[in-house]
């Protein structure tokens, strides 16, 4: 039995403790927003946080945060509401849209540790997270944004 | 009671159907319905089952409901309803496409909705490929909303008593009498405007492009805070009550077999259900079921998992002879001989004979895979003679095509759901993995929902081509070539529909290959023969990817051989400009000629904005340019390199310029631009599928790499032209210069020239 808490609420969950995070959000939570993009680890568009600090759930098993807080997509804000969600609408980052939630978690977690991050910081933290459609010139400017936003 | 215009030459229809017959829940009796579809009939179930997201929350459509073509209604509280009946895949369409109609119904944008179309022939085309979208609909989405406009104007001109003239619609959402105060909210006009009779085209009057209040101007996603809040609007989101979960252990190599299998571990895997067998398809592949073994579980991971268990004996078959080394060796060999003619202008062997200065390369471009960040995914119900299938598919009528094919049912009981798709980038025009649920449904009597792991759609995909070129002119004593002939070997996307295709078809040699754009006396360009090992398939531009690199990248090595600056040559290469015969049709030649001047202009613009020449060439800095017309769409690419002595290649700019006539939504058409830019990296730079015995080598990102933040341009900057042209390709042309430009710019920065790609085979990473 594993016990967790996602998005404030506290879960159990008695199946495999090895079933990867990403797919009990998934599909027996029905929590969506967390993307599979990969399964390894390599493309961070599972990315959600852990006790606030982004983490891969598709490389992360069950077991592996008993106890933890996992916080979603849909756990930041009822409606994109967010202020990295708003500057993302701002300057209209997603195409496809696929990875974006990722995105997003990944530059929250960047923007709890760095308020104000520099073009390598930025670099640095969001190489992790793959966008096929090509859109990372648009995410370094929305993360700049929502950091402005945030004083 | 439906009335309706057809046209006599098929063409697309305005229709204005009373919303009784069709339309329940969501329109009240009252509201106005048009809808425009060819020869379209009336209009069937829509948005009933549909998949959540898509459907505006505010809604709830009854079954019975409307099939429009490109639809539009205004409810009786002022809501303007638009169906977008093409796809969704970061393209834009479900933005720019409604905005047209928006633009000429004077309608506030903000009280609009846009609904997901299903598939439907009686749309017409809905294959959202061929960077189609806006100029194949631009028109009718125009009509469409000035029909409505003025079905407007004569409902409150017949409610006031006044004549048509002295009525506007004006400012938005509203029509305004002149000659008084009065104003009347669409909404208020909605149950008059539909009893008007549809007005005569040559009755609509269409705005002027300075009148036009959305068409060119920038937007937002209409779709973006959705997506930015993750809300489930993907096919991998889809999830349907009773829904059992598939991963499919798929033959290694195309047209393997199973021999026997023992999934004795499979079954004790939590959450496994079942295996079913899937048949192997009947040759040529199409967009059959590659066959294989399916894992039926409770969830992903538990079928993920029962399938890691499987034991399978494959029986390979003839495709295992595929090897990516010695079958690029064979293409090559190929183009060194003569081979098919495409086309011919003048005597190029007559000037080759002659003698003088010949210059010749030869050019090498690897298998590609799509890589979408959402893996292929299909849900299917299967219930009797009906199958329902949710998917992101980029072709929902080939969803229902071959859905009903493979399970002998009638087409018209395959409904199909459009999702968002997370990317397509032409892999989810082919609709193998929704026919595998459809399989899998009605095997299993439940909804099932394949999913592909990354692993799947690696290993099998319909890739884009590898291709060999081989290209040689003689100069004269200025450098600029006299004669040239090119030949480009590569197995066609023909194979995928014809077995014994082996030649590429007209369409990929109208891909930037049976006429350059080049000001050449004699020219020929050719084709050779290649056979397929794995299935071929269309990738985000096609063969313009390389028949662009080996073209702009021979032009560059003519311009350095004649001791020249590339962009110069370049344009003296062009000419000062005409329009040129490119073997369009003829209605394609008439509505878009292809004019040098246009592309020149294009190569000028970038040029200028890259402060082209302002900075010395070498020492690992360069810039490198390229230019090409694809999808009716002119585009100039000027990329800046910095290469340091382990060959790491940073872009720190590209500058690119576009000429794509008309833009629906300029914003948009900028994104396309800068995703094109990191598409091209990606290609560019790492981009390999090899196979060896038939095995696809790669299997997920960490082999088949594809650009991150830190390796992507930095700054990658549109320039797009202002035009009245009529629209053109704008999801496609940003990929095809890219390649051969960074290409240029390394040579530029480094003296290293690229003739095959990958850089990853060149030294450079």
């Amino acid at each position: 039995m594993v016990h967790l808490k996602v998005n404030g609420s506290a879960q159990t969950f008695d199946g495999d403790p090895e079933m990867p995070l990403l797919w009990y959000l998934r599909d027996i939570l029905g929590l969506t927003g967390t993307k599979y993009g990969c399964g390894m680890g390599l493309c961070g568009a599972c990315t959600v946080l852990e006790n606030g600090k982004a983490i891969r759930s598709c490389a992360t098993q069950l077991k592996q945060v008993e106890a933890h807080e996992i916080t979603t997509i849909e756990g930041i804000s009822a409606h994109g509401s967010h202020t990295v969600q708003k500057a993302w609408a701002e300057v209209n980052v997603p195409q496809c849209g696929y990875c974006q939630t990722g995105q997003i978690m990944q530059a929250i977690s960047l923007l709890s540790t760095k308020p104000h991050p520099r073009d390598a910081d930025i670099d640095d933290e969001m190489s992790g997270n793959i966008c096929r459609c090509g859109t990372y010139q648009r995410i370094r400017a929305a993360i700049k944004l929502a950091a402005k936003e945030r004083v | 009671m439906i009335t309706l215009e057809k046209s006599s030459e098929d063409k697309i229809a305005i229709v204005n159907v009373t919303r009784r017959s069709f339309l329940q829940g969501a329109l009240s009796a009252s509201a106005f319905v048009l809808c425009v579809g060819k020869s379209s009939l009336f209009a069937r179930a829509a948005a009933n089952g549909a998949h959540p997201a898509t459907t505006p929350a505010t809604l709830s459509i009854d079954a019975t409901a409307f099939h429009p073509g490109v639809f539009l209604g205004i409810q009786p509280d002022g809501t303007v309803l638009i169906v977008a009946h093409r796809t969704e895949m970061g393209n834009g369409v479900r933005t720019s496409l409604p905005r047209i109609i928006a633009d000429e119904l004077d309608a506030d944008w903000s009280r609009v909705e846009v609904i997901q179309g299903d598939g439907d022939e009686r749309y017409g085309s809905q294959d959202t490929d061929g960077s189609h979208s806006v100029r194949e609909f631009f028109d009718t989405l125009r009509e469409a909303g000035a029909t409505a406009r003025l079905m407007l104007i004569r409902a409150a001109a017949q409610q006031w008593g006044v004549p048509e003239a002295q009525c506007v619609g004006d400012p938005v959402h509203v029509v305004s009498h002149k000659g008084s105060n009065r104003t009347l909210g669409y909404g208020e006009l909605a149950a008059l405007a539909a009893k008007q009779p549809l007005p005569k085209k040559e009755e609509l009057k269409l705005k002027s492009p300075s009148e036009w209040r959305y068409i060119g101007k920038p937007a937002p996603g209409y779709d973006v805070t959705d997506v930015c809040a993750g809300k489930p609007l993907f096919g991998m989101d889809v999830r349907v009550d009773g829904m059992l979960y598939a991963a499919i252990a798929h033959p290694p190599v195309l047209g393997g077999k199973v021999k026997s299998v023992d999934d004795s571990a499979t079954l004790k895997v939590k959450g496994v259900k079942q295996t079913i067998p899937i048949d192997p398809f009947t040759p040529p592949h199409q967009f059959q079921p590659l066959g294989g073994i399916a894992v039926v579980a409770d969830n992903t991971w538990s079928a993920f998992k029962g399938r890691d268990q499987l034991k399978i004996a494959w029986d390979n078959g003839a495709h295992a002879v595929y090897n990516s080394s010695d079958y690029k060796k064979q293409l090559q060999e190929t183009a060194r001989q003569p081979g098919k003619a495409v086309h011919t202008i003048g005597d190029p062997d007559a000037e080759f004979s002659k003698g003088g200065k010949v210059i010749e390369a030869e050019y090498y471009a690897p298998h590609l895979a799509h890589a979408s960040m959402e893996p292929p995914v299909a849900v299917a119900d299967v219930k009797g003679e009906k199958v329902t299938v949710w998917s992101p598919t980029q072709n929902p009528q080939g969803v229902q095509e071959e859905v009903a094919k493979k399970l002998g049912l009638k087409k018209e009981n395959v409904t199909c759901h459009v999702t968002f798709l997370g990317g397509g980038f032409g892999r989810k025009s082919k609709p193998d993995y929704a026919v595998e649920a459809a399989v899998l449904s009605q095997k299993t009597g439940k909804p099932v929902k394949v999913v592909w792991s990354r692993e799947d759609d690696i290993k099998f995909d319909y890739f884009h081509s590898v291709a060999a070129m081989y290209i040689k002119a003689t100069v004269d004593d200025k450098g600029l070539p006299k004669a040239w002939l090119q030949r480009s070997v590569f197995p066609s996307i023909s194979s995928t529909f014809d077995k014994d295709a082996v030649y590429g078809s007209d369409g990929e040699m109208s891909l930037g290959w049976n006429v350059i754009p080049f000001d050449v006396p004699n020219f020929r360009s050719e084709n050779g023969k290649a056979v397929n090992h794995v299935r071929i398939g269309w990738l985000r531009s096609v063969a313009n990817i390389y028949h662009a690199f080996a073209v702009q990248t021979f032009a560059n090595e003519l311009a350095y051989a004649a001791g020249r600056d590339p962009y110069d040559y370049l344009l003296a290469l062009i000419g000062p400009g005409h329009t040129i015969d490119i073997k369009q049709p003829p209605d394609v030649a008439a509505k878009y000629p292809y004019d040098t001047t246009r592309l020149r202009h294009v190569a000028e613009l970038a040029a200028n904005k890259a402060n082209w020449g302002k900075r010395k060439s070498g020492n690992g800095w360069g810039m490198g340019i390229a230019v090409h017309r694809s999808f009716l769409t002119y585009v100039a690419s000027v990329v800046e390199v910095e290469v340091d002595k382990s060959g790491a290649v940073r872009i720190p700019n590209v500058y690119t310029a576009v000429d794509a006539g008309i833009v629906a939504n300029p914003d948009m058409v900028r994104s396309q631009f800068q995703g094109a830019a990191v598409f091209g990296t990606s290609l560019a730079r790492t981009g390999e599928i090899t196979a060896t015995n038939g095995v696809i080598d790669q299997s997920n990102f960490h082999d088949y790499a594809v650009a991150r933040m830190n390796d992507a341009p930095v700054n990658v900057d549109v320039e797009i032209v202002e035009s009245t042209a009529p629209p053109a390709g704008v999801g496609e042309p940003g990929v095809p210069p890219f390649a051969p430009a960074l290409c240029n710019a390394i040579y530029a920065a480094t003296g290293k020239r690229v003739r095959e790609l990958p850089l990853t085979r060149n030294g450079f990473a």
